[in-house]
């Protein structure tokens, strides 16, 4: 089914439920990113992904035609998450032994050498550095870098005004920076490079 | 910007990384010319380019597909069928024979308090005449005061009985098997009345009360489609549901409030007979 998200959640207000797969097919995937990296945990991240539309599904009368769905899709989802974490105790992610290979993921990246310096040592500091953030700062500062989504947007999502938002992306970087500067080295040329010890 | 040097500040400079617009383009004419805030951008772009080559794991394009077929399941788990949108759920026959009695009513009186209200008693004799009391208008107004009244009353009385259900359950002792048959009735009949005041309060525009009705409402559903013997596991995820959404306080906030409501009402009401 073609068609923009709003002239589908119309269709889904319409009484076509069906409709709704295609917003479930368009956005899942993107949600089940987001989730995975505000819980940290596969498994739990699936949950939020089917909990996320379940809502949406149940609340689509009252989401505005004007507003963007995938914007109110991540307000759910983040929202989604912060229960869940306020549910179970959080799991922090296994530090890697020194010995152990780099997960799966990344040896698709062997064909470029930068990508190859990102050991699974890097990858578990950032994974801890986003642990370490609070659920707010997390959730802003992932809606900002890696969802692209405005100050604004995000506010919304979060239920902060925007001098809150903006302080608490500001925040998050902040933390984000201090954890993961020890990770990288100046070079002769002045730009920072990945430590030895991070290095595979 | 901040600072003796007309530097911008940490935020400035983490926002105009961002693109966030700052309004008078102070941060970008400054970034332009300054050297110093030119090498703070670029260390944070390289601090931050770590984090972009963060992954996570990713999911197939068939995974769409298996998360609408999950959230079907749950929705015909839940529900006779799929809820319909907006007005339409309240024209199906069960929600007609179900709202006839009560949810126009629900209306008036749930949210009585804000959409409307008693006219105020006489403040002096020289700006109004009092009606009297047989008068027609007067008649009007009690008889709306004893509904609203009455159905405040229903409405709390609902919340109390969802608490006692919660509450029920949260304190049962969970070694062995746990039989919540009792329980799972007194649930199964809370559901009905719930979503009609959760959707009555959702047209009213009252989005947090229906917030919290929607979560009591899935955790009602779910107690009573559960197993009547539950194993400790289930129980647990059951009870870990209700306290981690807070569920007991929120019902206990909204219940209070319409009580205050109601008490409201009934001041006014013998304010204005007086």
């Amino acid at each position: 089914m073609d068609g923009s998200d709003a002239a589908v959640v119309a269709q889904v207000r319409a009484g076509d439920s069906e409709a709704f797969r295609v917003l479930v097919d368009r956005h899942a995937r993107t949600i089940f990113r987001l989730a995975c990296r505000m819980i940290g945990n596969e498994q739990d991240a699936d949950d939020v992904v089917q909990e996320t539309f379940l809502r949406a599904y149940r609340q689509i009368g009252r989401f505005e035609s004007r507003a963007n769905f995938g914007t109110w899709l991540y307000r759910i989802a983040v929202n989604c998450s912060l229960d869940l974490l306020r549910q179970r105790p959080r799991r922090v992610e296994e530090q890697p032994r020194e010995d152990q290979e780099e997960p799966a993921a990344d040896c698709e990246a062997s064909a470029s050498p930068e990508r190859m310096t990102f050991s699974a040592e890097v990858q578990a500091k950032v994974s801890a550095a986003l642990c370490d953030l609070s659920d707010a700062e997390r959730a802003a500062f992932l809606l900002r870098h890696f969802e692209g989504q405005s100050i604004e947007e995000i506010g919304r999502a979060l239920g902060l005004r925007t001098s809150a938002t903006k302080h608490t992306v500001f925040r998050a970087v902040q933390k984000m920076r201090r954890a993961l500067e020890p990770v990288l080295v100046s070079s002769a040329d002045g730009r920072p490079r990945l430590s030895a010890s991070a290095r595979p | 910007m901040t600072g003796h040097s007309q530097h911008p500040g940490d935020e400035d400079l983490v926002l105009f990384f961002y693109g966030e617009p700052d309004g008078s383009g102070t941060v970008a004419r400054h970034v332009e010319s300054c050297e110093a805030c030119q090498a703070s951008l670029r260390a944070l772009e390289q601090t931050l380019e770590v984090v972009d080559h963060h992954r996570v794991p990713d999911r197939d394009a068939a995974y769409g597909g298996e998360v609408w077929a999950r959230v079907q399941a749950r929705l015909e788990r839940t529900a006779p069928g799929p809820r319909l949108p907006d007005w339409r759920a309240w024209f199906t026959p069960r929600q007609l024979v179900l709202a006839g009695g009560v949810a126009v009513l629900l209306v008036a009186a749930f949210f009585a308090g804000r959409y409307t209200s008693l006219p105020p008693a006489p403040q002096s004799a020289s700006r109004s005449t009092p009606a009297s009391p047989g008068g027609p208008f007067n008649a009007a107004t009690r008889a709306q005061v004893v509904r609203d009244r009455v159905l405040l009353v229903a409405v709390g009385d609902h919340l109390e009985r969802s608490q006692m259900v919660l509450i029920e359950l949260m304190n049962r002792p969970s070694d062995g098997p746990i039989d919540i048959s009792a329980t799972q009735q007194w649930a199964r009949d809370l559901v009905p009345n719930n979503r009609l005041i959760r959707e009555t309060a959702d047209q009213a525009g009252e989005h947090v009360v229906a917030d919290v009705l929607d979560a009591l409402e899935r955790t009602l559903i779910e107690i009573a489609n559960s197993p009547s013997e539950l194993t400790q596991t289930e129980f647990e995820h059951v009870r870990q549901r209700i306290d981690g959404e807070g569920l007991v306080f929120k019902i206990r906030v909204l219940d209070s409030q319409v009580r205050e409501r109601e008490q409201t009402r009934v001041r006014a009401a013998v304010q204005t007979r007086s």
